[in-house]
């Protein structure tokens, strides 16, 4: 009498339809070449004293932001310290494992200092102008490190203004001194002579915590632009920070790397309990 | 990842996000009612009642408002990360899909008026029987975001094909009965709205299990789930 079928030839085709790769911000792969390899990083402040990082090992890819993060005394100053070796200013404190920059372990006794220090520069919360004019500023340590002519000089201190963001507000005054800048004008300056040095890799240690969010975005906005030469990592407290700059992150708590990974994942579905608790606020 | 149980270190956003929670418990509750009622006012030609549930629907549209405008304060003022982005995220969408079941159900009920109206024909068994399973489903998928459990989530989200199967055989008994006498078309064609609006309600609770899911694991289930409807490609022969 009556017969139903079905048809499963009008089945619809899978939808082929996708945006692709959806990320929030532009940015090579997170796999590219590491400018520094960290392994089994061990710190103390003190011989017999307890570990400050324990065991830590990870990669700062380069060109690429890597923000660090977790609550205070969780390690991460200390790691930017141990990076560029600012640590051995002060006898007795001991780093052991490795921090690998093209091929050479940057703990060995044999490391030039003052070199490392121009090809991993470092820039502080607090704006730490040198009470000298604007253009000696970026001048001074560059005649540490090259002899160039007057106009060479000149070129130099133009290319790090301009990078830095600030040129256009300093350029007629480039001979008054440096202390009568805005906080976030002072920090700019900073950031241009860390960058005068062209170094490989810049670190930045809370380098917004004593500005106001304006001078706070123009910093994150100069970072953004820097990481096309420069290799970063940033130490902040402000998640939000890290959200908006990094494109990894890094999680520290007591001396441990707990987690790390592509900032999207690590603050929208990160791997470990602990770093839920701290970025969702239950702990920290 | 499942969200943390370690209580917030700001109490008022603990508090913020429980209440979340309690709005789209609340909002979830009401909406399974419309759908049962719904179901009795066709099943009882109730006319009344069917009244009722277009009535209500204002309150499920004014509560989707209401979680929308808190979501979004929440994302401004507290700049959710991780389980709790997600679980914000997440409710915003269910909200939707509740809204969204709403508006079937009120549909429902206004084509049970119109059908109440007509001679009576066939056993409406099977709508009682989908009404059951979907409310079930929606009440599983709810429950699962209060209770943080994803595993509850992922029983709604297979549990879709018995809804499919029932749906098809209402489809199929429906055109037998416009087929046998003309003066059936009227309130069968409503029926099989009626039916296709309860199978559609049925697929916003897959969805709500999906995104309580998401909220709680922080990953998406799979694209292809359990689906056994046919009625879409469903022909049927006249006599020769």
């Amino acid at each position: 009498m009556f017969s139903t079928q079905t048809n499963p030839g009008h089945a619809s085709p899978a939808p082929s339809g996708s945006f692709g790769r959806l990320e929030a911000r532009s940015g090579a792969a997170l796999n590219a070449d590491s400018a520094i390899a960290v392994r089994n990083l061990d710190f103390v402040y003190a011989a017999g004293g307890p570990k400050a990082l324990k065991g830590v090992n990870f990669d700062l890819p380069a060109r690429q932001v890597t923000g660090m993060i977790g609550p205070s005394g969780c390690g991460k100053s200390t790691l930017l310290r141990v990076l560029n070796r600012m640590y051995s200013l002060y006898p007795g404190q001991i780093a052991t494992g490795e921090v690998m920059m093209d091929g050479k372990n940057l703990l060995d006794a044999d490391t030039d200092i003052n070199e490392l220090r121009a090809r991993i520069g470092m820039v502080f919360q607090k704006p730490t102008p040198f009470p000298m004019t604007i253009y000696e500023n970026i001048a001074f340590g560059v005649r540490l490190h090259e002899k160039l002519s007057k106009r060479g000089m000149d070129e130099r201190v133009e290319w790090a203004l301009t990078r830095a963001a600030i040129w256009g507000e300093v350029k007629d005054r480039l001979q008054t001194n440096a202390m009568g800048l805005s906080g976030g004008q002072q920090q700019r300056l900073c950031i241009a002579r860390t960058i005068a040095v062209k170094p490989d890799v810049i670190l930045f240690d809370e380098p917004t915590s004593a500005l106001d969010p304006i001078s706070t975005l123009k910093i994150e906005e100069l970072i953004d632009e820097l990481k096309r030469d420069f290799t970063i990592a940033i130490v902040t407290h402000n998640m939000q920070q890290a959200a908006r700059c990094a494109d990894q992150v890094a999680f520290f708590y007591l001396g441990e790397l707990i987690e790390i990974a592509p900032a999207a994942q690590l603050f929208t579905n990160p791997r470990q309990a602990k770093t839920q608790e701290y970025i969702t606020g239950r702990f920290g | 990842m499942p969200s943390s149980e370690t209580p917030h270190t700001v109490r008022s956003y603990a508090e913020e996000l429980r209440r979340l929670r309690d709005m789209i418990a609340r909002m979830g509750g009401l909406a399974e009612r419309q759908v049962a009622d719904s179901t009795q006012a066709l099943v009882r030609r109730d006319t009344e009642l069917a009244a009722e549930v277009v009535t209500r629907d204002g309150a499920l549209d004014q509560m989707e408002r209401e979680i929308e405008q808190f979501c979004v304060r929440l994302l401004a003022l507290r700049q959710p990360m991780a389980a709790d982005l997600r679980l914000i995220v997440a409710c915003m969408k269910i909200s939707q899909d509740l809204e969204r079941i709403g508006d079937y159900a009120r549909n429902a009920a206004k084509r049970a008026i119109v059908v109440s109206s007509q001679p009576l024909f066939g056993s409406m068994n099977g709508f009682s029987r989908l009404a059951v399973l979907v409310q079930e489903n929606l009440k599983g998928a709810i429950d699962a975001l209060v209770e943080k459990d994803p595993a509850r989530a992922d029983d709604v989200w297979a549990a879709d094909e018995p809804v499919d199967d029932i749906y098809n055989g209402i489809f199929r008994e429906l055109l037998t009965f416009m087929m046998e006498d003309p003066r059936h078309i009227t309130a069968a064609t409503h029926l099989l709205f009626v039916a296709k609006n309860l199978e559609r309600i049925g697929d916003h609770a897959t969805n709500i299990a999906e995104r309580v899911h998401f909220a709680i694991i922080g990953e998406n289930l799979p694209d292809e789930r359990p689906k056994s409807d046919g009625a879409s490609y469903a022909v049927i022969r006249a006599p020769e």
